[in-house]
C-alpha cells in the first residue's frame, strides 16, 4: 500500500510541474513559479510525511523494495538517452508559438493595489492553518 | 474567437476535463484518506488551470495570476491541517480507511 501510495504523490508532483509549464506558455509566469515550487515540492514532501507517519513498513522490507527497484530501474537511463536520441533525430516537433494575450495591469500592481483584500485575507487564511496545526499537535496537560 | 484560440481552448479544456474525473474518481473510489486528500488537490489543480486560462482568453492574465496564488496559499493550509488531522486519526483508530472511522457515528 505504501508504494502506490507513494507512486500516487509522485504522479501529483509530475502532474503539478505538467500545469506549471502549462501556465507558463499561457501567459502567467508568476503563477506557474508559485505552482512549480509550492504544489510540485512542498505538498508532496507534507503527503511524505504523512504517508511514512501512518504507513509502517518493516526495515528488512524496505532494504528488500530498494534492491528490487535499483534492478527494475537498472537500464532506465541507458534506455532514455537512447529514447531521447532517436526522437531527436527522427523526429521534428514543431514549436507551437501562443499568441501574446492582451495586457492588462501587471500583475504586481494587480495583487499589491487592486486585490489587496486577498493578501489580508491570505494571512487570515494561514494564520487558521497555523492555530489549526498547532491545536492538533498541542501536548496534553497532564 | 479565432479558429487558433477556439482550437487551443479545446485542447485545454480536453486536459482540464480529465483532471477532474480523475480527481472525483480518487475521491470517489478510494477507501484510503490519503488518496482521497490526493484527488482533492488534482481537483484544485483542475480549477486553477481553468481560472488562467480564462484569464488568457479574456487577456485579463494578472487577474488570474492574482487569484490562483490566493488559492494555492489556501490550498496549501487545507493541505497542511488535512495531514495533521489524517495522522490524529491514524493515531487513534489505526487506520485511514473511511469505513472503518466509526467513532462519532450516533
Amino acid at each position: 500500500m505504501t508504494v502506490r501510495l507513494i507512486h500516487s504523490v509522485v504522479g501529483l508532483a509530475i502532474t503539478s510541474a505538467i500545469v506549471s509549464v502549462l501556465m507558463y506558455r499561457l501567459g502567467s509566469p508568476l503563477a506557474a513559479v508559485f505552482e512549480l515550487s509550492v504544489c510540485s515540492g512542498l505538498i508532496p514532501v507534507i503527503f511524505i510525511t504523512t504517508i511514512s507517519f501512518t504507513q509502517r513498513v518493516s526495515k528488512e522490507r524496505l532494504r528488500q523494495r530498494r534492491r528490487e527497484r535499483l534492478a527494475k530501474f537498472l537500464y532506465l537511463p541507458l534506455i532514455l538517452i537512447a529514447a531521447w536520441l532517436t526522437l531527436s533525430h527522427f523526429l521534428k516537433i514543431p514549436q507551437v508559438d501562443l499568441p501574446i494575450p492582451y495586457c492588462g495591469p501587471d500583475v504586481r500592481v494587480m495583487l499589491w493595489g487592486l486585490r489587496r483584500l486577498d493578501l489580508l485575507g491570505q494571512v487570515v487564511i494561514l494564520l487558521t492553518g497555523v492555530f489549526g496545526v498547532v491545536i492538533l499537535f498541542k501536548e496534553p496537560d497532564k | 474567437m479565432s479558429v487558433f484560440t477556439a482550437q487551443l481552448f479545446n485542447h485545454f479544456v480536453i486536459f482540464i476535463i480529465l483532471l477532474l474525473i480523475t480527481g472525483v474518481y480518487c475521491i470517489l473510489v478510494s477507501f484510503n484518506l490519503v488518496r482521497a486528500l490526493i484527488g482533492l488537490e488534482i481537483l484544485i489543480k483542475a480549477v486553477t488551470l481553468l481560472i488562467i486560462l480564462a484569464g488568457y482568453l479574456c487577456g485579463r492574465t494578472a487577474l488570474a495570476q492574482a487569484i490562483v496564488i490566493t488559492i494555492i496559499v489556501i490550498e496549501i493550509v487545507i493541505m497542511v491541517v488535512a495531514g495533521g488531522v489524517i495522522f490524529w486519526a491514524f493515531k487513534y483508530n489505526k487506520t485511514i480507511d473511511p469505513r472503518r472511522l466509526s467513532n462519532l457515528r450516533g
